[in-house]
């Protein structure tokens, strides 16, 4: 393994902190367009961040015999998770840890969020809310296998589980080019292990919030600023996976990189909003019976080309 | 010296995380103890330099815990924690057999001739296993895992209290499944 250089520590954070404050941004500037509401975009864009100071300031809600253990450590665990998923993220060939086996740490790290949300969900002993840490299980179970089976194809065709041997291996065609169904389930896994868009049911408004309901002031800054924060780290995995990673022309690879960052993660904040939000049992039905088999023909085909 | 102060210090942990899941009296809290210790465990063998086989650990048992902590809530007799629960059962005959156990597995240990290293690891640990799943041990992982998956497929048809006709009908000739709850794919 190369050297690391220390600043990559310090740039990770910060540009992932930026970069979800901009998704948030124009995730609320869609969300006033929705609704008809009047007012400039760069004011709309301006009520998250005075959420944020609210919430810091705000007192926390507490509920009757709340495990608060668990939900703390569920709590928590969504940002730590999506952090630690983001080490492997090459920005323009420099990850803070390009590990050998990258590909399954990414996997493994942004599994936790399940044992986290559930554990979010059952801390405040609160009806909506295990509700909804259960809603998200199931979720995870359904978007799961296709996930895992978009992650293996990319892998496969490189030949290596390390993220940086996968940009690499794209440096002549990109693998979206021929494995698109494999690029498009990890589209639909990234928003769904955020609970984002049309799988946002996990924290549904018909469950006045579900696993987050019961959540007030820095723990729901956590909790929330954390799924965001997953979701970016989600949609930028895509880019070396799929996308070449920084490969392209012109620009220097780190700027490539985060022109398609942004590109994939604007296009999904943008297509949550144009779907409505799926049921858990619709998700899981098609997810087993189309998803799977489809990526699974999409592995055995890239398989047999790469042989 | 880092390294034997985390081996050290993970084991402890590992350890105590796993004897809680005899003195906390919730499943929530029992569940994720024991993947605490599991997660533990998963350090112990990353730092033996067994990088996939350490981060498949993790990946595996949050899955696998996250399920069981479903069913214990379910199935267990004190799901909630709100009342007073023992995760000891047989106190007496546990405390006999754990405590026979580490003693003749200790007296092992010290016992036993252990043979100086031979060969050296190999540079791709992963590279390794996977040669060694796909080679020699194929045959045994196929049987495993058909075994398995057949083991999945009977429980589920012996714990299911509905079959085709309770879904197409006694001829089995409905167009649409009669199912209680609707799936996504055409129904």
């Amino acid at each position: 393994m190369t050297e690391v250089p220390l600043w990559s520590v310090l740039v990770l954070p910060a540009v992932l902190a930026v970069i979800t404050a901009g998704t948030i941004a124009f995730d609320a500037v869609l969300a006033a367009r929705a609704t008809g509401a009047t007012g400039s975009p760069s004011q709309t864009a301006m009520v998250p961040l005075r959420e944020v100071a609210r919430l810091l300031v705000a007192q926390r809600r507490t509920t009757v015999a709340a495990d608060g253990v668990l939900w703390r450590t569920g709590v928590l665990t969504v940002p730590i998770a999506a952090l630690l998923a983001a080490v492997v993220l090459p920005l323009g060939g420099v990850a803070v840890a390009d590990l050998a086996v990258g590909v399954v740490w990414f996997n493994a790290m942004e599994i936790l969020t399940w044992a986290a949300v559930w554990m979010a969900g059952w801390g405040p002993n609160s009806a909506f809310s295990l509700t909804g840490g259960y809603r998200f299980v199931a979720q995870g179970l359904a978007y799961e296998l296709p996930h895992m089976f978009a992650l293996i194809t990319a892998a496969t065709a490189a030949g290596t589980l390390r993220v940086g041997g996968i940009v690499e291996a794209q440096s002549g065609l990109w693998f979206v080019t021929w494995m698109p169904v494999a690029f498009v389930v990890y589209l639909l896994s990234a928003a769904a292990m955020a609970f984002w868009g049309p799988f946002d049911a996990p924290v549904g408004g018909d469950l006045a919030g579900g696993a987050a309901a019961e959540l007030s002031g820095v723990d729901r800054l956590a909790f929330l600023g954390g799924r965001r924060l997953l979701l970016v780290v989600a949609a930028a995995m895509a880019v070396p996976l799929f996308l070449g990673g920084g490969n392209g022309p012109l620009l220097p690879p780190w700027l490539w990189t985060l022109v398609k960052t942004v590109a994939v993660l604007a296009a999904i904040v943008w297509l949550a909003r144009r779907f409505p939000t799926v049921r858990m049992e619709r998700f899981a039905e098609f997810a087993w019976v189309v998803l799977i088999p489809l990526t699974i023909l999409q592995a055995l085909i890239v398989a047999l080309v790469v042989l | 010296m880092v390294i034997t102060v985390l081996f050290w210090i993970l084991g402890v942990f590992a350890l105590v995380s796993g004897a809680l899941v005899f003195r906390l009296d919730s499943m929530a809290r029992v569940t994720f103890a024991l993947l605490a210790s599991f997660l533990f465990v998963a350090g112990e063998v990353l730092l033996l330099g067994l990088s996939y086989l350490g981060v498949v650990i993790v990946l595996m048992m949050t899955m696998e815990m996250v399920i069981m902590a479903v069913f214990m809530v379910m199935y267990m007799m004190n799901p909630a924690g709100l009342m007073p629960m023992a995760m000891l059962h047989n106190t007496r005959g546990a405390a006999a057999i754990a405590g026979g156990l580490f003693v003749a597995l200790t007296t092992g240990i010290f016992l036993v001739d252990w043979p100086q290293r031979a060969g050296r690891p190999p540079a791709e640990p992963t590279r390794a296993l996977g040669e060694a799943l796909m080679g020699p041990q194929m045959l045994t992982m196929m049987t495993l895992g058909l075994a398995l998956f057949a083991t999945i497929v009977a429980t589920v048809v012996l714990s299911t209290h509905r079959g085709r006709y309770e879904r197409f009908g006694d001829d089995l000739c409905a167009d649409r499944p009669d199912d209680p709850i609707p799936g996504g794919v055409g129904r």
